[in-house]
């Protein structure tokens, strides 16, 4: 018994290595990155366009050969075998060096962008300037370091794609909402923003420029959409302009919770966004490393809380900052604008707390009430304190603070550099402003539920661990209740890793929904009834 | 005070100390030689296949324990003295009961076959067995081929088990076809199939001789009973059935038969003590149920029952409709209701079967040969409502009924593509009839007036 190690006595040493196929995978893949690393490090490159090919073809073919040999041979079904073996999906060696690598990746690209060859005057250099034909051909300018992430953020979520296509061709739920991640990825954020700076300047454009704008990416995920520069650039772009200001405008308040309504907040965060369109493809081989301890959950609830107060707070300073007071120029003046946010949050603070309280847990009510007096506080503040800084900053320390702690540090260095440490929705799960507003909806006013088959759980867990988001779905299966939880974003995989056909994702009545019955189908009836009465 | 002990920490002892905790502010302890904590015993396989870390298998926290005020001893009960109340562990330590609930489950069945006590030689039942199969089969260069004896619901998920780890598996089944003596056989061949897609040996209507050791005493091969074929192997799996865990109460003076027989309070003949889950005995069966019912649903169903009892509610255990499911490798079954193999089905029992022309997806439903109500399903690779068969079954309805309601059964994720008129056409060509299916509605499916 020499292969027997003792201490590892549950996880054992299954033969868990690569095959060749999957080796040559791997170097071809990495080759890829190679070329990229060699453009840091400013080898030039003489023909750009064909390294450039080279090296996202070869990505590409390698994560695509690398499922091929995974998958394809193998009968449709669950595939998770050996993920807690691998040391990439499961905390050991691999995982922290990728987790680094990551992490490094995106303290240069936010902060350093000069080492990866941007010059803002001039030629670009280093791996920018390899991507410059392709960003030529695409909006006609020079490429950027947000140019090469995009790119290399949509060969990501394509490539992964088809490896997530490919272990899930079972499921069509799966197949589908893939399909619609990697759809909207590569037009909504990575094409037509490139192709609509083409018009810039143009005269269907009244000659204007309008703002970067990826249409699927909403207030307050893209908590820049409503600063001057952008209202400027908007409405001076024609009625093209004003009409995309518009629909940024509708998106929050009318679209979204229409669509929150009818299916739930998966029809953004597990179907169209782009963070959960990464975290879904490139991400799935983490999922399993989210946090599932009610202390987790409970840090969850004030940090992503606490970032909607600060978004709200940081934009409505941002707004005010630019509004004039002078009512006889235009009827949004700085006092109009503070009011109208103070009625719109008392409106939904409460309507939440006068229908919806007993659906709240304890520390969700504390935690909106000290919010709404907060800021109802800095709000009344301001107007006895008269004119200068709105809610005692400056709208620009705040907004800058804003993005550099949230858009940068939390979205991009944790939410994807910690992807082999925390899982892969540690953004959406902790961060994300606008996952928490559809949350919140989500669990008080949406048909959306995923359902409880009777009294056939058996406990296994399976659901949990395969939970990107941390929730301890199998807690409530056990119990027979539905799980009707903010942060779920429907991916649909605990319904799909159920070994007993359990879970149901769902639109239905609202009537019900929350079955707070913990009674099991299958028992006495006298007894279900008289166990629900508690 | 009163103390209740329970000893055994599965889902029947689990449940019963959950819902004590609920009704009452009794003293409870749960005893258990296994494992420190409560795991899904169900769940054992996807730690061996990596899917899960043996801690993911507990469904509470650790500090759940103690938040409930539910007392965990680790230790093994060596003797019980009903006269004293008194429990004696294997460390000489002892301790007082006011009520005592015996939820020890199953061990592995052993029916003799020599070289069974081999080293290399076991069962899959517990946390302990799964760490010996991390011994005697950690990968395929130690474990170069695997023997399971018995074609049950355990046989398949070792084999699949192994195979996750490349080891090659020869799956003996004493029957002419896999579990046919609970499956009907157009799915219990369908599931034979499916066990040979997967590269695992599949040999029917064969069973065991003898095991043989090597110098070490190791298991080095097995003799097969009907051809006398010799097969070497270096781990063999004996999962032909499980037997009640009860030898530590034979001089107790707790009535036994092959389990702790119990009425249907789930008393024995001793006063306050009692017994649930796979280690209970019915005095007489309940229903088409057998005396001894060894699955999980059933452990926790009596543990809520007995929760009552013990609170003052004295309540009989009364299940409502059978119940089940299993997952042969990557096909799910579920059944609802009784559906008879053709070894045990009655006279009165008829079977309407459809299966898909090329995918593994099949069902089937009895129903009574004259009132035509419908008795029991059976789906594989189709997921149906809990609740809404159940209803059916306790409104009586009949086969027509079902056929034409069939869509609200409907459990599969959206999107999937669903089979009910395609069941449908061919059940009217079966049985000459002209049921048109009725649309999916939401009303129904959710109970709303």
């Amino acid at each position: 018994m020499s292969t027997y190690n003792k201490s590892m006595a549950l996880t054992g040493e299954p033969p868990k290595s690569l095959s060749l196929n999957q080796k040559m995978a791997v170097f071809l893949g990495t080759s890829g990155l190679g070329i990229l690393l060699l453009a840091v490090f400013n080898v030039s490159f003489p023909n750009k366009t064909l390294w450039l090919t080279l090296s996202l073809l070869a990505i590409t073919i390698g994560v695509i050969w690398f499922s091929w040999d995974a998958y394809s041979q193998k009968l449709p079904g669950i595939k998770n075998d050996g993920v807690w073996f691998k040391s990439i999906s499961s905390h050991g060696l691999w995982g922290w060096i990728a987790g680094l690598a990551l992490t490094g990746f995106y303290i240069v690209l936010y902060f350093y962008p000069e080492y990866l060859g941007l010059v803002s005057d001039g030629e670009n250099k280093g791996v920018i300037a390899l991507f410059d034909p392709l960003s030529q051909l695409l909006s006609g300018n020079p490429a950027s370091q947000w140019f090469v992430y995009g790119t290399l953020y949509t060969v990501a979520i394509l490539a992964f794609g088809i490896k997530f296509l490919w272990k899930y061709r079972h499921n069509r739920y799966e197949r589908l909402r893939t399909v619609s991640v990697m759809f909207f990825q590569t037009a909504f954020a990575f094409i037509i923003p490139e192709l609509m700076a083409r018009l810039n300047g143009d005269k269907i454009l009244n000659g204007g420029s309008l703002p970067y704008y990826d249409l699927k990416n909403i207030w307050p995920l893209n908590y820049y959409n409503f600063e001057g520069y952008r209202i400027k650039m908007f409405l001076s772009s024609g009625e093209i302009g004003f009409a995309l200001l518009i629909f940024g405008i509708l998106s929050i308040f009318v679209i979204t919770p229409i669509l929150t309504y009818k299916y739930g907040k998966r029809w953004y965060c597990s179907w169209v966004c782009g963070c959960g369109g990464l975290a879904e493809t490139a991400g799935d081989s983490f999922r399993q490393l989210s946090d599932k301890s009610t202390f987790a959950w409970k840090v969850e609830r004030w940090v992503v809380h606490s970032v909607v107060v600060f978004v709200t707070l940081m934009t409505t300073a941002v707004i005010y900052s630019y509004l004039g007071t002078d009512t006889s120029k235009y009827w949004l003046t700085k006092s109009t604008f503070l009011i109208g946010v103070a009625v719109l949050l008392t409106l939904v603070f409460g309507w939440a707390m006068i229908f919806k309280r007993d659906q709240l847990q304890k520390d969700a009510q504390y935690g909106a009430i000290g919010y709404f007096v907060i800021i109802l506080a800095l709000i009344g503040f301001h107007f006895f304190s008269g004119d200068g800084e709105v809610f005692l900053f400056k709208s620009g320390t705040l907004r800058k603070s804003y993005s550099f702690l949230i858009g940068s540090i939390f979205s991009g260095v944790i939410g994807t550099g910690f992807y082999p440490i925390f899982g892969s929705r540690v953004w959406c799960r902790f961060g994300c402003p606008m996952a928490a507003i559809l949350g919140f909806q989500q669990r008080l006013f949406s048909r959306f539920r995923i359902t409880t088959n009777g009294g056939q759980c058996i406990s296994c867990g399976n659901c949990s661990v395969y939970c990107e988001m941390g929730i301890d779905v199998r807690a409530y299966a056990q119990k027979g209740e539905n799980i009707v939880r903010s942060s779920c974003v429907g991916c649909g995989i605990c319904s799909a890793v159920c070994p007993r056909g359990v879970l149901k994702l769902e639109n239905g009545p609202l009537e019900g929904r929350i079955d707070s019955n913990q009674v099991l189908l299958g028992n006495d009836v006298d007894l279900m009834t008289l166990v629900n009465k508690k | 005070m009163e103390h209740v002990v329970i000893i055994g920490n599965g889902i029947s002892g689990v449940t019963a100390a959950r819902h004590i905790r609920k009704l009452s502010d009794k003293k409870i302890t749960i005893i258990s030689a296994e494992s420190e904590y409560f795991f899904s015993r169900t769940a054992l396989m996807y730690v061996y296949m990596g899917h899960m870390k043996f801690e993911h298998t507990q469904p509470y926290e650790n500090h759940f324990w103690k938040k409930n005020n539910i007392e965990l001893v680790h230790g093994y009960v060596a003797k019980v003295d009903t006269e004293q109340k008194l429990l004696y562990l294997a460390d000489k330590s002892s301790l007082n009961y006011d009520k005592l609930v015996i939820a020890t489950g199953s061990k592995p069945n052993k029916f003799g076959w020599p070289g069974q006590d081999l080293d290399g030689v076991q069962g899959l039942y517990s946390k302990q067995d799964l760490e010996l199969l991390e011994e005697n089969a950690p990968n395929n260069k130690v474990c170069k081929r695997a023997v399971i004896v018995g074609g049950g619901l355990i046989g398949i998920e070792l084999a699949e088990m192994l195979r996750t780890r490349d080891i090659p598996v020869t799956f003996l089944v004493r029957e002419k076809s896999f579990w046919n003596s609970v499956l009907p056989s157009g799915e219990s061949e369908m599931i034979n199939e499916h066990i040979r897609e997967h590269h695992i040996d599949l040999r029917l209507g064969t069973s065991l001789q003898e095991i043989h050791p090597d110098e070490n005493g190791r298991v080095k091969s097995v003799t097969l009973a009907e051809t006398g074929e010799e097969i070497e192997c270096n781990l063999v799996g004996l999962t032909a059935g499980v037997t009640p865990n009860i030898d530590f109460l034979k001089d107790s003076g707790i009535a036994l038969g092959r389990g702790v027989k119990v009425n249907r309070f789930l008393e024995t003949n001793v006063k306050d003590v009692y017994a649930i889950g796979d280690c209970a005995e019915q005095h007489e069966a309940i229903g088409n149920r057998r005396p001894i019912e060894a699955v999980w649903y059933t452990g926790r169903m009596m543990g809520e029952a007995l929760a009552q009892t013990i609170c003052g509610n004295r309540m009989a255990y009364n299940p409502g409709h059978w119940f089940n499911s299993a997952k042969f490798l990557d096909i799910e079954y579920q059944t609802y209701g009784w559906v008879f193999s053709e070894r045990n089905k009655k006279e009165n029992e008829v079977h309407f079967h459809w299966r898909h022309p090329n995918e593994k997806i099949c069902i089937t439903i009895a129903f009574d040969k004259e009132s035509e109500t419908l008795l029991g399903i059976n789906t594989f690779g189709i997921r149906l409502r809990h609740h809404v068969f159940d209803q059916w079954l306790s409104e009586q309805r009949s086969i027509d009924f079902a056929m034409e309601h069939l869509v609200d059964a409907n459990f599969d994720p959206e999107f999937y593509k669903n089979f009910e008129s395609q069941i449908v056409s061919k059940y009217n060509a079966d049985f000459g009839k002209s049921i048109s299916l009725k649309k999916r509605n939401l009303k129904r499916i959710f109970k709303i007036a």
